[in-house]
Order: structure tokens, then C-alpha cells, then sequence
């Protein structure tokens, strides 16, 4: 998959994956999310910060119409996936989120094996034609979510019986089995232990050569850790968006100052 | 960590694509969302139609329940039929039977039709006086005998027609069945026709069929729900009067006060198991102790509303428990920690404030229990019954009573289509009682609705 | 003295307990509360509840086990054969109670003193038409027997009545001195009452066991007396049912069992996919003004009582199946069928179903559903691949509860499934089920002594087995299927 323009890994090749632009959101009569233009680059890890309620998960939810299943949201502006708007009316969510893939703030294992919920995407959209393509994607995938190695004998154990962390990269490894080109991931530590985090994040540091990467965090230290770019979110304005060391080091805004140095959160 | 040797067995994937353009699976995919939608949408219209169908033929065949067709006429109650001796001695009066009665108002009717003038060809006396209702002889009877001094005076008489002739009114019968009916002639219908047209035959509000007790086979048209009201009334009361109390004592103990032992365990797993239990076996139980082994009368509301009572008490304790559960522990506490009991705390805090859910889930249990039928059946309330308890407190729920569904029963039993008329009407009349007792407990539930 | 007026003097003592008591508590303390343990009013309440409670209990008991002293003690009026079928000695006391209380009656009235009321004899006149003038009807002759039992009835009924009135008014007198010398600033009124209080709620508590009990005990008696009149294997195994009244009944239970199943399976395939698609469409699809108000309006179906169900099948779902698809197809003339009382009854569970169904799917997370939207699954793929396989337990409770519900129904099989007993594949054929067979069996005239009557019991027991199991095991897959999520 893409393994052509893999070899360098230079930031050179890197081009724009999503650009967003004056997207705003409504929860009924909430303004949760005001004008916000940002770009996400293809092979990046880009990190959203912010307080809690400040749009970032929203946000998120927007870049693969998840938002789509709250009846009372509305989004307006645009978002482009490699230049398609994604809020036209001819796209379909479905599609949508096979090339925009998902990881959750809890682990969310389906209740099967271990094999059914990394299989489950691929079979839904249809990707393989046979048995052993399935589990050449299983294998895989479990592989580049660095599981395999933990649940290679166990595939037919159920899913729900993996430890915290083991779970969250099953969740990881069941999102990229569809291989999709850019990965949502909502705040995919806050339920894990520091070990399991610590693993997730190294997991994270590793899909950036194949995916683009969008994480919401809460943790200004993770950010700093596996982030190439940081958008830092305030009330629903995106306040600052740039280089992750410039924003920790240098930033522009005092308000963007101010959080990371701990006096709003 | 990434095994990228491994990606490279990967079999490649679908080409890129636009977002703009469906693929096939997806198209395909989408129609089996579309559809399984769709299954949703029909299964909801077509329980909801069903229910609107039973509706509606229960409102169309029983509405006309409520009107029912009479004659009018002036009768002179003769003093050398109805008394003899001419004493006005009641010992003799009452040696009249219905059959005089009956006699006297037969020649009445159709001297009164010859005097206005009203004829048909053909017919006999015995078809003229045959479209009065046999109930009228005896109702004419009781007027006597009640106030003796009417004989020798003339009356105006109100009279039921006859099921069948009422039946002609409403539609139900036609020139067309009634050549196959050995129960109405065509002459009949025409006399009806010209007495219809004379103002002497009407059609009005049935009182009696709310107020009337159950009549036999051969007389639907005063056939009414009296007892089976009063019945089901009696039997409400005595289920509150039972469920009530025990209900909530129960529901106390066991949210407030068990301890978590076997024996709680057992009465937990012994009340979600009797809800379960069908009704039928609760009218098996009625008859062998209360019947057979108590020996309290068959047929009567007291052995009726044990039964039933047993049957609600677990729906009853299973609200009443939510109702308590509801109460948040922070007025336990706060009551606890000013130094009240554990039994004041319940009764002067919990109770009061879980009182509106509980009587809101006692009203619901008592409606499901007004509609309770087949445990009724058992204990023999499907008899008939044609006079009415006494008084609550002269011991009226020991006489023998019927019940609203029962008589809806032991109605829709019966040939003569009049009664499946009367039986849909007893249907309305049965889920008018039960849109109210609901109405009650919204209302409540609206009014007390609290928030914690 | 009559029980009501006992129960006047009962009640009477009892108020003057609750007075009295508080009263010399307050006095105790010249009027200063802060000195009693216990509020006065609680001092007053055990005044009360020991005047009342031990003579009510009394009474209760008296009057149980008086009439089957009563009954023992007149045994010894008849000869053994008499009084040894149960069945026979319950009439004969029936008429021994008769007379009694038509003596009584005749005594009230004046038409006999009351000596004449005791030393009547069958030789002196016709006892019968005697009290058939003072208003009670004997259906046959009195035997010297009988009226001798009934006069020594109403002897020790009499005497009876002043034990009776007696002790348990020595009990309330008692309880209430006890209680007034109780009273004193020390004493702990409070929990006293508490306890009784207490335990009032535990013997509320305990009706459900007993109704447990009550079931159990009353179709285990009966069935093991049909039993020993008719062979229990002929019951369970015997492929035909036709009682007869003069005897030599055939009454196998599996014709009825087998009508009883089929018309269950049919009620089955009516109520689970459409209740089942209901609740997913209410749970998943629906806006929250569709669902406030198609999900009020389907439960409307649940509150509408059974009769209103089983004329519904009578008089419409019977003769439209009759005509447009039993006679057209051939498959038989009749609007009573297995198809017609399964149809209905499934309309009837629908709202059961779908209420069920509704709770469960709600209660699988909403962390599932986003997990599989998120990768792109359709709404409906969720739902089929991951909310339904997660909510399946609970769904296979309440199907199972379904069925059971389905399998106790009794009035729509009443009105619309018919009365002929039969083993037949054809569901436009009319089949009879348990409980229609328990109501005909037990509404008609036969003999309650008969084997035709009491094999109600035993088909009442089979009943509450079979839906009793099916209940258990939905409660206890429910209950695993709840430890799931929690």
C-alpha cells in the first residue's frame, strides 16, 4: 500500500491529506465549533489539543461524518479529502469512513474473537475474495498494530477478554485493517494504564509511515511525544495550528501560553 | 514494531477511487440498509393497523350496542285479568303469572295497531305480539305489583322490540336473512316498517344494557351489564383493599429491611416466577382453596378478587420495589443521620415520597387485572346471573356476580348474533374503564413526576 | 356474640389500650416527653397492638379449626362407609350445615321454638317442607342421621360461639393490662412496636411463597388423586383425548400438548420478527417524535385484556381465514384454527417482544455501535453483525418468555382455536390446547369426583411445569446476559 513513495520517509514528499476550511458546528443551539481552517498532511502525526469541550473531539467526529449519527448536529464549510469535498451530497459516510478510519477513547472490542473483529472491516466493504486474503489481512494488520505476536494462538478467544491496552490496539488494528488512509484516534490513551500507553503511543510513531494520523489527546506531553503538527483548540476556535516543537517552545498565542503552561485547563 | 515485510503479503486493495462515485457493493449495500429499514417500517405499521382493524370492528359492531329499538303504547291494565277477585289483595295479585301478563299485553299491542289504523297482510297475532320483547310481561308484572292501584288505569307502555327487530333497525337484519330466520317473518318486517313510520317503534339510548342484569338466549334485547359491573366493581375494590396494604408492606421489607439470605433469595425468585405464571393456574388454585377447601361461595366477587389479588400482588410488589428504589439514598441518610429509626426513616420519608409511583403501578395492575377472564372462569363467574348482589357491606360480594370480560365471554358464546352486538358493546364499555384507570395514572405520574 | 361484634369489642379495647397507655406513659413523667424513651404515641400503639393482635390471632385460629373439630366429633353420627370417601363426607356435612342453618333460620323466624329445634325428629312431619317454609330448600328428605348431627351441630356450634367469645376476650383484656403495666418512662416502646411492625412486613412478604406453596400443594393433591383413578402413563403417553361422561374416558395429554405447541409456534413466527423489527427500527432508526409515539401506541396492544383479543379472533381473524385462504385452498372449512388463535396470539405478544427486545438493544453499549459505524459499517450491518450478536441472550430471554406467555394464553385459544382434540399438520384445522381443555373440563357438569374433572389438575400441572421451566431459564440467561455489561 503506497509503498512507493515509502522509501525516504523524508518530510519532503509529505502533501496536504485534508484540508479543512470555516467548518463549523451546531449541536441544536450550541456553537461548539466556530471557522475553523486546518490542514492535515498525508504521513504526519497531527495532535489536537485543548481543554475539555473546546471542539477537538468534535472536530474529529467531523473529519469522518461520525457526527453524521447526532441528530440535532450540524456542520457547515468545507473539508476536502485529497480535494473531494466530503460533505457533498453524492459522497456516502460509508465509503467515507472505510478511507477515514476510527479509534475510540475507550476500547471498544466487539463481543467476538479476535479474529472476527480485525476481519469485520474487511469483510463488510468487501475486500477480499477468499478465506486466505481475509487472513493474510488479519494477520497483518494484527501484525502492524504490534499484537500478533501476543494473540497468534489465541485468535478464536473473544475480543472483551484482552487486557485495557491489548484492546486498544486491537481496536487499532481492527481500524487499519481496511486500510484506510487516514486514522482518527479519540483520545485513544485516556483509558489506559502508563505501560499500555506507553506501547500505543510507540504503535502510533510507527502507523505515521504508512497513514496520516490525527490524535485528540489530553495530555500536552503526548503531543509533544508522537506529534509532528499540533492544532490547539480553545471554545471552539482553533486558536494556534503548527509545528508541534513551535508550539510547545514558541507559541504565538497567550492563550495557547497560558494552557500549556497549565493556567487554563 | 511494524512487521513491514508482512504488509507486503497483503493482497492489493480496491483501487483508489472518488469519493463521488458508488461503487457497486456499496450501491448493493445501501439497498440492504434501505430494505432492512423498511422491514422495521412495516413491522410497526402492520402491528399499529391490526390494532386500529380490532378497533374499529369492535367499535362497529358494538356501538350499536348502546341504542336500542322500543315500542310505545298506551296498555289498560284490565282489572278482571290482572285481578279477579278485585280485592287488590297482593297474595292474589301475585297468582297473576307473566303468561297473563304476556296475554294482555299481546291484545293490547295489536288492538292499539287495528285502532291506528296500522296492518299487514297476513300476519298473525302471534307475529304482532312476538315482536315485544319477552322481557316485557315481566317488567309489566313488577309495575303491578309494585303499585297495585295502576290496575284499572291506562298507561303508556315502553316496551323493548324484540333482538331481531332491533336487529332490522340497526341493519344487522335484512328482508333477505330474515326469509332464512324462523325467528322473524317478513310480515313482522313490514309492520316494523309502517310502525317505524308512525313514530310508534324508536330507536334510543340503551340505558338499559348498562344497567340490566344478563338475560337468557331468547331475549338479547334486554340484556344488560348491571351485575357484571357491579361484579366488577366489587372486585376492584376488594383488590385494592388486598393488594394494596400487602403489596406495599412486602415491597418494604424486602427493598428496605432483608437481609441477603436464602429466604429472600427464595421470595425474589418466587415473585419475578409467579408474574409468569399463566392466569389459568390462579383460577385452579382459586378453586381448590378457596372453593373446595375454604368453602366461600362459587361464583362470588369475594373468591374472584382473592384470586386476582394473588395474581397482581407481584406486579404490584415489582412497581411498588421501583417506586421505592427511586428514592435516592441521600434522604435515608439524611434522615438516619438526625437520629430517626430505620422504621421511621421508611414510613416518614421513603413512603410518602415513593407513594405517587406506587399508586401509579397500582392503578396499572388493577387495570390488567379488571381484564383478567379466564381465572374468573374457574371459579364459576361465568354463570348466569340475573340478580343483582346487595350492598357491599350486606354481604354482596359472597352473592354471585359476574364479571365485565367475563360477560364479554360468556356473550361472544352465545348463537344469536344480537349477543356478539352486545358483546363488542361490553368491550367498550370494559376499555372505556380501562382508558380511564390509565388516564388516572399518567396523570399522576405527570403531576407527581419528579426529578432527583 | 356474632364474630362482628367480637371484632367491635376487639376494636373498642384496642383504642382504650392506645389511650390508656399513652396516658399513664405521659403521667410517668408529669408531662415531660424528654423523659420517655419512647414518643407517647408509640406507647399508645403497643397498648393497641396488644389488645388487638393476640385476640384476632386467636380468633383467626378458632375459627379454623373449630368446624374441623366439629366435623370430627359428628363422625361418630354415621356409620364408617359413610364418612370414608372424602368426597362423600364433604356433601354430607354440606347437608348437615344446611340443616343446621335451617333450624336456626326457623328459630329466628318463630315458625319452631327453640326447644322444638332440638328435639325435633324425622318421624314428627317432613323436616323438609318445615324449613322449606321458613326459606331453606333441601334438595332431598332429611335422615334421622343428619338432622341428629345438625341438632348436635347447633349444640356445639353454640357452645363454640361463648369459648370463642370468651377466650379471646380474656386475650385482648390481658394484653391490654400488660401493656398498661408495662407502660413507664423506661420502657421501649418504640422498638416493641417496631418489631411487630417488622414482622408484619415480613408476613406480607412471605403471601408470595405461600401463593407458591398454595399452587404447588393444590395441583399436587388433585393430580395424584386423578392419578389413582386413572393411569399416569395412559396420561402422558395416550394419543387420544375423549372424555366421556359415562366413564371409560380416554385423556391423553400429548394431542392437547401437541395443539397446544403448534399453535405457540405459530403465535412465535408472528410476534418475534415483527416485534423483534419493531424494537430495532424504535431503538435505531426511529426520531425521538416517531418513537414518543408509535412505542406508547404498540404497548396500547399490551393492555387490552385477552376476551377483546379472543372475540377479535372469533368473529374477524376465524372467518377471513376461513374464507379467503382455508376454503379457497382447500385446506377445510373451519374459522377455528390452530392459524387463527396463533395469529392473534401473536399480535398479542408483539409489545411484549418488542419492549422486551427494545430494553436489551438499548442496553448494549453505544461504544459497540461507534466501533463498527466508525469503520465504515453500515447502520444495518451494526446492527445484524454487532448489536444483535451481543444482544442475543437477552433476546433468546425473551422469546422464551414469549412462549411460555404463549403457551399459558388461554382465552383467545378459548374463542379461536376450537375444542377438537387432535394430531393433525394442518393449521387451518381446529386444535385444542391445555388450558381450553382445563376451563371445559372444569366449567362443565360432570362430578368434581370424576377423573374427567380432575384431570384438569393434572393438566394444570403440566402447564405450570412447562411455563415455569421456560421462565426460569429466560431469567437465568437474562440474568448472564445482564452480568455481560455490568
Amino acid at each position: 500500500m503506497n509503498d512507493m513513495t515509502h522509501k525516504g520517509l523524508g518530510l519532503a514528499t509529505q502533501t496536504a491529506k485534508i484540508s479543512a476550511s470555516g467548518v463549523q458546528v451546531h449541536y441544536g443551539t450550541n456553537h461548539a465549533l466556530k471557522d475553523v481552517d486546518v490542514t492535515i498532511l498525508d504521513r504526519t502525526v497531527t495532535a489536537f489539543i485543548g481543554p475539555s469541550g473546546c471542539g477537538k473531539s468534535t472536530f474529529l467526529r467531523c473529519l469522518n461524518r461520525m457526527n453524521d449519527t447526532v441528530a440535532s448536529c450540524r456542520v457547515s464549510g468545507q473539508i476536502l479529502l485529497e480535494g473531494e469535498d466530503i460533505y457533498d451530497r453524492r459522497v456516502d459516510p460509508v465509503q467515507l469512513r472505510a478511507k477515514v478510519g476510527m479509534v475510540f477513547q475507550k476500547p471498544n472490542p466487539f463481543p467476538k474473537s479476535i479474529y472476527d473483529n480485525v476481519a469485520y472491516g474487511p469483510k463488510i466493504h468487501g475486500m477480499t475474495r477468499n478465506k486466505a486474503e481475509l487472513d493474510a489481512i488479519v494477520e497483518a494488520s494484527l501484525r502492524k498494530a504490534a499484537l500478533w505476536g501476543e494473540v497468534k494462538d489465541r485468535l478464536d478467544a473473544t475480543g472483551t477478554g484482552l487486557s485495557g491496552g491489548q484492546q486498544q490496539r486491537l481496536c487499532i488494528a481492527r481500524a487499519i485493517a481496511t486500510s484506510p488512509e487516514v486514522l482518527l484516534m479519540d483520545e485513544p490513551c485516556s483509558a489506559l494504564d502508563p505501560i499500555a500507553t506507553a506501547q500505543v503511543e510507540e504503535l502510533i510513531d510507527e502507523l505515521r509511515h504508512q497513514f496520516s494520523v490525527v490524535i485528540v489527546t489530553h495530555s500536552m506531553q503526548q503531543a509533544a511525544r508522537v506529534s509532528q503538527k499540533t492544532a490547539f483548540f480553545h471554545l471552539g476556535n482553533l486558536v494556534e495550528f503548527g509545528e508541534t516543537g513551535d508550539i510547545f517552545t514558541n507559541p504565538k498565542d497567550p492563550r495557547t501560553e497560558a494552557y500549556i503552561t497549565g493556567r487554563i485547563g | 514494531m511494524t512487521d513491514i515485510s508482512a504488509a507486503g503479503a497483503v493482497p492489493a486493495t480496491k483501487p483508489k477511487n472518488s469519493l463521488f462515485v458508488q461503487d457497486d457493493l456499496t450501491r448493493r449495500r445501501n439497498a440492504a440498509e434501505t430494505r432492512f429499514k423498511y422491514y422495521g417500517i412495516v413491522a410497526i405499521v402492520l402491528s399499529l393497523s391490526v390494532l386500529a382493524v380490532m378497533l374499529f370492528t369492535i367499535f362497529r359492531d358494538g356501538t350499536s350496542a348502546f341504542r336500542q329499538a322500543s315500542v310505545a303504547f298506551p296498555i289498560t291494565l284490565e282489572a278482571e285479568i290482572l285481578d279477579p277477585k278485585g280485592a287488590r289483595d297482593p297474595a292474589d295479585l301475585a297468582k297473576v303469572t307473566t303468561i297473563g301478563y304476556g296475554n294482555l299485553i299481546g291484545q293490547q299491542f295489536a288492538n292499539f295497531l287495528i285502532a291506528e289504523g296500522i296492518a299487514v297482510e297476513g300476519i298473525s297475532d302471534k307475529d304482532i305480539s312476538g315482536m315485544i320483547s319477552r322481557d316485557a310481561p315481566g317488567r309489566l308484572r313488577d309495575m303491578v305489583l309494585a303499585d297495585p292501584s295502576l290496575i284499572g288505569q291506562t298507561i303508556d307502555f315502553n316496551a323493548y322490540a324484540t333482538g331481531r327487530i332491533d336487529g332490522y333497525m340497526k341493519g344487522r337484519v335484512t328482508l333477505e336473512t330474515a326469509e332464512l330466520d324462523r325467528n322473524v317473518s317478513l310480515e313482522q318486517l313490514q309492520l316494523a316498517d309502517k310502525l317505524i313510520a308512525a313514530g310508534i317503534l324508536t330507536s334510543g339510548f340503551n340505558t338499559g344494557f348498562l344497567t340490566n342484569p344478563d338475560a337468557s338466549d331468547q331475549r338479547p334485547e334486554s340484556a344488560g351489564l348491571g351485575v357484571a359491573i357491579i361484579g366488577s366493581l366489587y372486585m376492584m375494590m376488594l383488590v385494592l383493599i388486598f393488594t394494596l396494604p400487602v403489596g406495599v408492606a412486602a415491597s418494604i421489607y424486602l427493598e428496605e429491611f432483608a437481609p441477603k439470605n436464602r429466604l429472600t433469595d427464595l421470595i425474589e425468585v418466587n415473585i419475578s416466577n409467579l408474574a409468569a405464571v399463566p392466569s389459568i393456574v390462579f383460577g385452579i388454585l382459586g378453586l381448590a382453596i378457596f372453593i373446595n377447601f375454604a368453602g366461600l361461595p362459587q361464583s362470588s366477587s369475594l373468591v374472584g378478587a382473592l384470586v386476582i389479588s394473588l395474581m397482581t400482588l407481584p406486579t404490584i410488589i415489582i412497581a411498588t420495589r421501583a417506586a421505592i428504589r427511586a428514592v435516592p439514598p441521600s434522604i435515608r441518610d439524611a434522615a438516619l443521620g438526625v437520629g430517626a429509626s430505620k422504621m421511621q426513616t421508611v414510613f416518614h420519608h421513603v413512603l410518602p415520597l415513593a407513594m405517587p409511583g406506587i399508586l401509579t403501578g397500582t392503578i396499572l395492575g388493577l387495570a390488567s387485572a379488571l381484564g383478567e377472564t379466564a381465572p374468573l372462569l374457574l371459579i364459576g363467574m361465568v354463570a348466569f346471573v340475573t340478580n343483582y348482589p346487595s350492598g357491599p357491606f350486606d354481604g354482596g360480594v359472597l352473592d354471585p356476580a359476574t364479571a365485565l370480560p367475563v360477560q364479554v365471554y360468556s356473550w361472544a358464546s352465545r348463537s344469536d348474533p344480537a349477543f356478539i352486538e352486545r358483546s363488542s358493546g361490553a368491550i367498550i364499555v370494559l376499555l372505556a374503564f380501562l382508558v380511564i384507570m390509565n388516564v388516572a395514572a399518567i396523570l399522576l405520574r405527570r403531576r407527581f413526576e419528579r426529578r432527583w | 356474640m356474632s364474630v362482628f361484634l367480637l371484632l367491635v369489642v376487639i376494636a373498642v379495647l384496642s383504642v382504650a389500650g392506645y389511650v390508656l397507655c399513652r396516658q399513664r406513659a405521659l403521667k410517668s413523667v408529669d408531662g415531660n416527653i424528654r423523659r420517655l424513651h419512647s414518643l407517647p404515641g408509640y406507647y399508645g400503639w403497643f397498648g393497641f397492638i396488644l389488645a388487638s393482635v393476640p385476640a384476632l390471632l386467636a380468633l383467626a385460629l378458632w375459627l379454623i379449626i373449630q368446624p374441623i373439630v366439629i366435623e370430627r366429633q359428628l363422625s361418630g353420627f354415621f356409620p364408617a362407609e359413610m364418612v370414608e370417601d372424602p368426597s362423600a363426607r364433604t356433601l354430607l356435612f354440606a347437608d348437615v350445615r344446611r340443616v343446621a342453618a335451617g333450624l336456626d333460620a326457623a328459630v329466628a323466624q318463630g315458625a319452631m321454638t327453640e326447644d322444638e329445634a332440638e328435639q325435633v325428629r324425622t318421624d314428627a312431619g317432613s323436616v323438609r317442607d318445615r324449613l322449606a317454609a321458613v326459606g331453606v330448600a333441601l334438595g332431598a328428605e332429611v335422615t334421622p342421621e343428619v338432622l341428629a348431627a345438625a341438632q348436635e351441630y347447633r349444640e356445639m356450634a353454640r357452645v363454640g360461639v361463648i369459648g370463642r367469645a370468651i377466650l379471646t376476650l380474656i386475650l385482648s383484656v390481658a394484653g391490654l393490662v400488660f401493656a398498661i403495666r408495662a407502660t413507664g418512662p423506661d420502657f421501649r416502646a418504640r422498638n416493641r412496636v417496631e418489631q411487630v411492625v417488622l414482622a408484619l412486613l415480613i408476613l406480607s412478604s412471605t403471601i408470595a411463597i405461600l401463593t407458591t406453596v398454595g399452587i404447588v400443594l393444590s395441583m399436587l393433591t388433585e393430580s395424584l388423586r386423578f392419578f389413582t383413578m386413572y393411569p399416569a402413563a395412559d396420561f402422558f403417553f395416550n394419543l387420544t383425548w375423549s372424555p366421556n361422561f359415562r366413564g371409560n374416558s380416554e385423556l391423553g395429554l400429548i394431542p392437547l400438548l401437541w395443539g397446544t405447541l403448534y399453535i405457540s409456534l405459530i403465535s412465535m413466527l408472528v410476534s418475534v420478527p415483527i416485534g423483534l423489527f419493531a424494537a430495532i427500527y424504535l431503538a435505531e432508526y426511529a426520531s425521538n417524535r416517531v418513537r414518543s409515539v408509535v412505542k406508547p401506541l404498540i404497548e396500547v396492544i399490551a393492555g387490552i385484556p385477552t376476551v377483546v383479543f379472543g372475540l377479535f379472533a372469533l368473529v374477524t381473524v376465524g372467518p377471513f381465514l376461513r374464507d379467503y385462504f382455508a376454503q379457497p385452498f382447500g385446506f377445510g372449512n373451519s374459522g377455528s384454527s390452530v392459524m387463527t388463535a396463533g395469529i392473534v396470539i401473536g399480535i398479542l405478544n408483539i409489545p411484549f417482544i418488542s419492549s422486551l427486545a427494545d430494553d436489551i438493544i438499548n442496553a448494549v453499549p453505544q461504544s459497540m455501535r461507534d466501533g463498527s459505524l466508525g469503520l465504515g459499517a453500515t447502520k444495518s450491518e451494526t446492527i445484524k453483525k454487532v448489536v444483535l450478536p451481543a444482544a442475543l441472550p437477552g433476546i433468546m430471554g425473551a422469546v422464551l418468555m414469549a412462549a411460555s406467555r404463549a403457551i399459558g394464553e388461554t382465552m383467545i385459544v378459548t374463542m379461536g382455536a376450537g375444542a377438537a382434540a387432535r394430531l393433525d399438520l394442518n393449521p387451518f384445522e381446529a386444535m385444542t390446547t391445555i388450558t381450553v381443555k382445563i376451563v371445559s373440563q372444569l366449567t362443565g357438569d360432570t362430578e368434581f369426583n370424576s377423573p374427567e374433572t380432575l384431570v384438569a389438575f393434572a393438566l394444570g400441572m403440566s402447564l405450570f411445569v412447562i411455563t415455569l421451566g421456560l421462565n426460569i431459564l429466560a431469567l437465568w440467561i437474562v440474568r448472564k446476559y445482564r452480568e455481560q455489561y455490568e
